[in-house]
């Protein structure tokens, strides 16, 4: 763990919708990945679509990052209009600079209160200065220079943003961008050293799902708009066209995920994408594909519920729904990227579990690492590619639903002489006829159930990090936050704790976790909803240390570093 | 495997040796008579056809039909259907259900399906009640039905599904009787023909909880008129008419929903240039 970010930068950008501080963020990042830097940038925006107050929160750092900081270095408000609504996001100290503009109105109380220091910068007068220059991008010249960041590099940046045909906006933002520049002195660059170079990538965790849904053989998707997964269908919709597969927009959830299993059905790899909501009503489409047979990926973004909640947020929250909201007894996969880049591969791994077990695979993202936007380093190749046990040969005795060891049956795609069948939510004998028999109910419930879980998940069904007698056990965003707590805590500490972040959360790996938990006598859950979602899960599937802690909290503010790792601290000297 | 030259089967080739759960007497015999000799004079092969249903006593048609097919769940038949088309243009799909879950509980996806024109054909078995749950009143119900459910009438307006068809844009509309297994299967086959969605309504009797329906072969008759090509004539038309005008009522000549091109496995495309910084 010694690449974690030991020293990183923190920056806030504020300002009503509309003023660009977002794109100024953007920018930021893309400057400092071309200074050999990483980072993370997450966009804070309220519920107005327009007009609101929108601010972005930018962490840059020689090593990778994860997750926000415990504070900011610098907040810059282009304006304070909607400031105190947000304050929550912005945890500024007396070691904090607050860049204000005095041509708008004074620092808020809330925000002068913490000590930090105030500096004048006149954003709008220097860039009333450039022809077609905008405040935002002279905010961004100011805290690329506190940053450390290159000229050359900010110029880049711009451009890159702006694209070719746009050279008058490029020149306008750049001299903007170097007033605010030339106003910093470079001794005063706080944090964020010269990183390592190489090549970075600069993706958000909704585009590494879409990324890793078409490396996995994806070719069909079907759409309903949701915050906050609205992205991954958008990425999705031409890129699918481009790899000679199809986006189709449904009515609603209903009928997307229907859409999805019938495109699968014809034996096309298919996905559907939503949040909390949207799953809810997807629900019983998932119990036919378990019914059925029939691959299929739901991605839940998961945000702050229950109902509508609270829909630019995110919370863990969707767990119980994913692993029990389904009637009967419905086996099925339910898996968790872990930060925005494994969102890349463990949806590609969920194309692949769909398609070799012919089950419904629910990916559990959230808001923060599906809207969280990381500079990181490129996320290799993977081998998995979807496939699917076909019935290709088909004779007399040909059964669709045959009972196999495995619990896999062949299964034989539209097209196929012979194979005909009629796939059936009724139950059904293995013949696929409608069946009201205790026999086929229980021959039918025990291959569906035998194939999830003898199915080989490899290394893969969580990540092992650490050795110790004490184990933290989390899932999701969380873990990234948790990974930098470990980092934090003296040698003498960490040494004797263990991480395991869950990617796979059904079926339950019991031998697997019983390997991973030995020599462990203490352990604790982390996760970010009110009632210990994951927890209960372990409780109710799992042999665990006796003592078993457990530290939950509801969104919508996500955790951070110290606050983990003060509870770890005191945890482990208890 | 995949077919291409015609198909010479017989009609009852395309039966399945399932037993319909039917109750004698019931209409739906007669439609899944009338399908079978369409796709037979379409001369299409079993494998190369997909019926896809959703919940009730007609959305039990798939299995008694030696194609593939699909009996989803209640009232998702259409997506299912659009997405399988969608995704495999190749194929014959046909949909196919009640007037309960067709109107009612998907009634929001016939008004998307007609919109979007994907190359599919509707069936839909009207029998004005919910059979399989033992008789009550659906959407396309007179409001004076009597039932358990809603005694002395539900007071509700009845549904008018060819209306919602044309105002909701499919493109080839027509009503037929399922006692009529001849004209049935020839117009099956012609709205099967018809690029875009095409949506059939069948008067179908359940003989069981409305007896009186028994009646309905004595009060179907032609149309007037030949088919229209002008939807708001077309709608004119059925919003005036008895209910038991059988035949075509609408063709259009709207676009079919664009379709995508043949999918590609082994597609190692390089998305991920987009990313680098």
């Amino acid at each position: 763990m010694s690449d974690r970010p030991g020293k990183s930068f923190s920056v806030a950008l504020l300002g009503k919708g509309g003023s660009g501080v977002v794109t100024a963020g953007d920018m930021l990042l893309t400057a400092a990945a071309r200074c050999g830097l990483y980072g993370l940038m997450i966009r804070a925006v309220g519920p107005q679509i327009r007009g609101g107050e929108s601010a972005a929160l930018v962490r840059l750092s020689p090593a990778p990052v994860e997750c926000l900081d415990d504070r900011f270095d610098v907040l810059l408000g282009i304006d304070w209009n909607h400031a105190e609504r947000m304050v929550a996001d912005f945890a500024i100290d007396a070691n904090s600079i607050v860049v204000t503009d005095p041509a708008e109105d004074a620092v808020p109380q809330s925000i002068t209160a913490s000590g930090a220091t105030e500096r004048q910068l006149e954003m709008k007068a220097l860039a009333d200065s450039v022809s077609g220059g905008r405040a935002n991008m002279v905010a961004l010249g100011y805290v690329a220079g506190l940053a450390g960041i290159s000229r050359e590099a900010l110029e880049h940046a711009i451009a890159k943003k702006l694209g070719p045909k746009r050279q008058e906006s490029i020149d306008a933002s750049v001299a903007a961008a170097m007033l605010g520049f030339s106003r910093t002195q470079s001794s005063e660059a706080p944090q964020a050293a010269n990183g390592a170079s190489g090549k970075r990538w600069m993706i958000s965790g909704n585009q590494a799902t879409g990324l890793g849904a078409l490396r996995g053989g994806v070719r069909f998707a079907a759409a309903y708009p949701i915050t906050p997964a609205t992205e991954i269908l958008e990425w999705l919709a031409p890129r699918l066209l481009d790899a000679g597969g199809t986006l189709t927009q449904a009515e609603d959830e209903l009928a997307s995920i229907n859409m999805a299993i019938g495109a699968s059905f014809g034996g096309v790899p298919s996905l559907t994408a939503t949040s909390g909501p949207g799953l809810s009503l997807m629900i019983e489409g998932l119990g036919l594909a378990v019914c059925a047979e029939i691959p299929v990926v739901v991605v839940d973004v998961m945000r702050v519920g229950p109902s509508t909640g609270i829909p630019t947020k995110p919370e863990q929250s969707d767990l119980n729904a994913a692993v029990y909201g389904l009637h009967g007894d419905a086996p099925h996969i339910v898996v968790a990227p872990n930060s925005v880049t494994d969102c890349v591969y463990t949806t590609q791994w969920a194309v692949h579990l769909a398609e070799a077990t012919q089950a419904p695979v629910i990916v559990l993202s959230d808001q923060f690492i599906g809207q969280a936007i990381v500079v990181a380093d490129p996320v290799a190749e993977i081998s998995f590619f979807a496939k699917r046990k076909l019935a290709e040969n088909i004779d007399e005795a040909f059964e669709r639903y045959a009972i196999t060891a495995d619990g896999i049956s062949p299964m034989p795609i539209p097209g196929t002489a012979g194979g005909q069948y009629t796939a059936d939510g009724l139950e059904h004998s293995s013949k696929a006829k409608p069946s009201g028999s205790s026999g086929d109910h229980c021959t039918q419930l025990d291959k569906r159930a035998r194939k999830i879980a003898d199915f080989d998940y490899g290394q893969h069904w969580a990540d092992i990090e650490g050795e110790g007698e004490l184990a933290i056990l989390t899932w999701g965003s969380t873990t990234g936050v948790v990974r930098e707590a470990l980092h934090r805590l003296s040698s003498d500490v960490s040494r004797k704790v263990k991480l395991i972040a869950l990617r796979l959360l059904l079926p339950v790996r019991q031998e697997e976790m019983a390997a991973a938990l030995d020599g462990v006598n203490r352990l604790m859950v982390i996760e970010q909803n009110h009632t210990g979602q994951l927890y209960r899960l372990l409780r109710a599937w799992y042999e665990l240390p006796e003592n078993v802690d457990t530290l939950h909290r509801p969104g919508p503010g996500v955790f951070r570093p110290g606050e983990i790792a003060t509870k770890i601290n005191e945890w482990c000297l208890e | 495997m995949s077919a291409v030259a015609p198909c010479k089967l017989k009609a009852s080739d395309y039966k399945s040796d399932t037993k319909p759960v039917w109750c004698p007497g019931c209409g739906d015999y007669h439609v899944l008579a009338s399908l079978a000799k369409s796709i037979a004079a379409l001369a299409l092969a079993p494998e190369q056809i997909a019926v896809v249903s959703g919940i009730g006593c007609s959305s039990r048609i798939p299995a008694y039909l030696n194609c593939y097919g699909f009996h989803g769940v209640h009232g998702r038949a259409l997506p299912l259907a659009t997405g399988l088309k969608v995704a495999r243009p190749d194929l014959t799909v046909i949909c196919a259900g009640g007037d309960g879950d067709g109107f009612s509980i998907g009634g929001n996806h016939l008004l998307h399906a007609c919109r979007r024109n994907v190359d599919i054909t509707y069936i839909v078995m009207d029998n004005e009640i919910y059979g399989m749950t033992k008789g009550q009143p659906s959407p396309t119900t007179a409001p004076d039905w009597d039932s358990s459910l809603a005694p002395g009438g539900t007071g509700v307006s009845p549904f008018h599904p060819l209306v919602i068809a044309l105002a909701s844009g499919a493109n080839f509309v027509a009503r037929s009787f399922s006692g009529d297994v001849n004209g049935t299967a020839k117009m099956l086959a012609e709205a099967i023909s018809h690029p875009g969605f095409s949506f059939v309504q069948i008067l179908s009797p359940c003989v069981t909880f409305r007896p009186d329906q028994r009646e309905w072969k004595n009060m179907v008759h032609p149309p007037p008129v030949p088919f229209t090509t002008d939807a708001s004539q077309a709608a004119r038309r059925v919003m005036t008419d008895d209910g038991f005008n059988i035949g075509v009522l609408y063709k259009g000549s709207r676009a079919k929903y664009a379709q995508a091109v043949a999918h590609d496995d082994a597609f190692e495309g390089d998305f991920q240039n987009e990313f680098l910084v």
